[in-house]
């Protein structure tokens, strides 16, 4: 019972991580009709860009300037990474996908290839070929349940994943700005003439996944400390996986989806040899795909997206 | 007629260089360094050009090499190979057949060592490569051996060592699946563990595949089997990862690992959590005593840095190349018998006490030698344990 429990602990660790990256593919795809095959690439920029925060807070700190206590480090690493990333989010969007907002679709999937490629070789440009340790922040503490082993880490990590998955769930059915996300869901070729600034309404898209995929590489440094430049390839491909099973344009089933993902690839390796983990993970997946083709919440392209 | 007179005196000077030559060339034992000393790695040519002429102080200091009682100068021919396999194999070809080597040296990396293992074994000519641990170097070939050890040794040592260290009798292996040299080094480790423990003594043999980054569900896996011992073959930048995810999953067991370990990075990454394990390598500078530790306070005070693995086994690999010289009984003047018959010494050797182990030649090309066992200190520093044979 403790082994189960403790995979299940492990479960929830791991599909955080793909719960908040698939947010950001869905968000983009509910809007722009576009996967954002960057947005793996931009949670790596989010890594490195909180490793450089951290590494400068944890700098200033020394020097006595401000007497900072670790977790403080951490959630100002979060923020300012968050805030950093949602740039790098505008830009991508203002300089690869703007231009080819009319052209066929396939261009823009390729550009998102394309400024994935950039994005890693840019940074291995950067950083070079060496690995990167993410600082350790706050000293890891296990505590042992009855034979299931819990660290501090994976309780913050899971419960930070939940508390923003939350947070965009209310931003996009409390406010203004959401409701206009919404609206473009529906529609995009009517709602400027209500007024809504399309351009300004896509940048706050990208701006909003980049900033959850910050968080998500901040808390991936957190769990597993060594970052390299192609760190996002294959976890961005899961969780565009997780985006697609939790149905287009859905918070909720994103989410879920992601861990849905987690759960998946854990249990699959805990019943059969690690080998197989993938193949049989996935491959479940893709049954399930074949008889909800739309995902958990999705619904058909003619119907509307939710958001 | 001034022609002819020049043409006398040349013809003269050459007459007298042959006959003046003659004699000394037959006392010059020539070896050649076929070396990596520009291109991609200079570090290892540069390691093996200074190990190769503190042995040749060595030897000078001596008055030569006593070989039936003769003693005979020596002199290095020492080639870049510019870390390439075509240069590595012109180099080879030029000291051999031009030079007239007796033994080659080198190359250290398998890239150029392979294909130019394959021009040393044309020519009949023995060589010895420190460094080189891919099978393909010395398959096959007669001539050619190595002063490293291979993986179908380092697994069944390590196996070893843990049963006789701890008392240990149930193992677990974690691996990369999609990689040669860990997969390979699991198998090897698996197939000894359970010649000694018997079928089923490794209670766990996970995998995963490489850029994973989260093993929780295969070290949990680990945990439940009741194994006594985790044994990991990975890259630096893996165990940085699973040992601290183990030890966050309860594992308190001793965790061991093997060369691809001893990188100054391991730590770097890894931290705390990697202190008090333990690894397999060639040669440990930190800790290291008798001659080995002599070698290294010897090749700092000249060269300004503690040696490194490649300058180690070259060294190792030099006086292998003497004992065997010098076990040939004499030298006969004609290069090619005389390296008929290095070639059939250095096969034979036994117990030869290197700074890197002992090792033992039966026959083929690759020695049967022991392993370094490498303990992380509490200061984060690779430590000389102790050696670990097969």
């Amino acid at each position: 019972m403790a082994y189960f429990f403790q995979n299940l602990v492990n479960a929830l660790q791991w599909g955080s991580f793909y719960a908040l990256i698939a947010l950001g593919y869905s968000m983009v795809y509910s809007i722009l009709m576009l996967f954002n095959f960057a947005h793996g690439d931009i949670f790596m920029v989010g890594a490195y860009i909180g490793f450089g925060v951290s590494t400068a807070l944890i700098g200033f700190a020394a020097m006595g300037a401000v007497a900072m206590p670790n977790w403080l480090i951490l959630v100002l690493t979060i923020l300012f990474s968050m805030f950093l990333t949602s740039f790098v989010g505008i830009i991508v969007e203002r300089v690869g996908y703007r231009p080819l907002r009319n052209a066929p679709r396939a261009s823009a999937a390729i550009t998102g290839l394309m400024i994935g490629i950039i994005l890693e070789t840019g940074n291995l440009a950067l950083m070079g070929a060496r690995r990167v340790s993410f600082p350790s922040l706050i000293a890891t503490a296990t505590y042992d349940l009855g034979g299931v082993f819990v660290t501090n880490k994976k309780i913050m990590i899971v419960l930070v994943s939940l508390l923003l998955a939350v947070a965009l769930h209310q931003f996009v059915r409390r406010t203004k700005w959401g409701m206009a996300m919404r609206a473009m869901a529906y529609d995009p070729s009517v709602v400027p003439l209500m007024g809504v600034p399309l351009n300004r309404m896509i940048a706050l898209t990208f701006a909003l996944g980049s900033a959850l995929a910050a968080a998500a590489g901040i808390l991936f440094g957190v769990a597993y400390p060594v970052l390299d430049p192609y760190m996002g390839i294959l976890f961005g491909w899961k969780a565009f996986v997780a985006a697609i099973l939790g149905g287009r344009g859905s918070v909720i089933g994103a989410t879920l989806a992601g861990f849905l993902l987690g759960f998946t690839e854990i249990f699959v390796a805990m019943v059969f040899p690690s080998t197989l983990r993938d193949l049989i993970a996935y491959s479940i997946i893709l049954l399930i795909l074949t008889v909800r083709p739309h995902g958990f919440f999705g619904e058909p392209y003619s119907a509307r997206l939710r958001l | 007629m001034r022609t002819r007179s020049l043409a006398v005196i040349c013809v003269l000077a050459g007459l007298l260089t042959f006959f003046l030559s003659g004699p000394v060339l037959g006392q010059t034992i020539r070896i050649g360094i076929n070396a990596e000393i520009t291109g991609d790695i200079p570090k290892v040519g540069e390691g093996t050009k200074f190990a190769a002429q503190m042995w040749l102080e060595d030897v000078n200091a001596a008055g030569g090499l006593a070989v039936g009682g003769k003693k005979y100068k020596v002199a290095l021919v020492i080639e870049d190979n510019e870390s390439k396999a075509e240069s590595a194999v012109k180099a080879a070809t030029k000291m051999i057949t031009e030079d007239g080597v007796l033994v080659m040296v080198g190359p250290q990396a398998s890239k150029q060592a392979v294909p130019a293992g394959g021009i040393a074994n044309n020519y009949k000519t023995p060589m010895i490569t420190p460094w080189s641990t891919n099978p393909d170097t010395t398959k096959g070939r007669p001539y050619v051996f190595r002063a490293c050890f291979l993986d179908p040794f380092q697994g069944p040592v390590l196996a070893k060592f843990i049963s006789s260290e701890f008392k240990f009798t149930k193992a677990a292996v974690l691996y990369d699946v999609a990689s040669d040299y860990p997969k390979g080094l699991a198998e090897y480790f698996k197939k000894a563990w359970e010649e000694l423990h018997g079928k089923g003594s490794v209670v766990a043999y996970e995998s995963f595949t490489t850029k994973d980054t989260d093993f929780s569900s295969q070290l949990t896996k680990i945990i439940k089997s009741g194994a006594q011992v985790l044994f990991t073959p990975q890259y630096y930048n893996e165990v940085a990862l699973i040992v601290p995810q183990a030890h966050q999953l309860g594992w308190k067991k001793p965790i061991v690992g093997s060369d691809s370990w001893g990188s100054a990075e391991t730590v770097t990454l890894c931290g705390k959590d990697c202190y008090g394990l333990f690894f397999s390598t060639h040669y440990a500078a930190a800790g290291a005593k008798g001659e080995t530790k002599a070698f290294i306070d010897r090749y700092r005070k000249k060269y300004g840095y503690v040696p490194d693995d490649v300058a180690a086994l070259t060294w190792d690999a030099m006086k292998l190349v003497q004992k065997a010289i010098q076990d040939t009984g004499g030298l006969t003047g004609d290069v090619k018998k005389d390296r008929e018959n290095v070639r059939a010494a250095m096969g034979r050797i036994k117990k030869f006490k290197g700074i890197t182990g002992e090792m033992t030649f039966s026959g083929g090309g690759d020695p049967s030698k022991c392993a370094v066992i490498v303990r992380i200190s509490d200061k984060g520093q690779f430590e000389f344990y102790k050696s670990a044979c097969p």
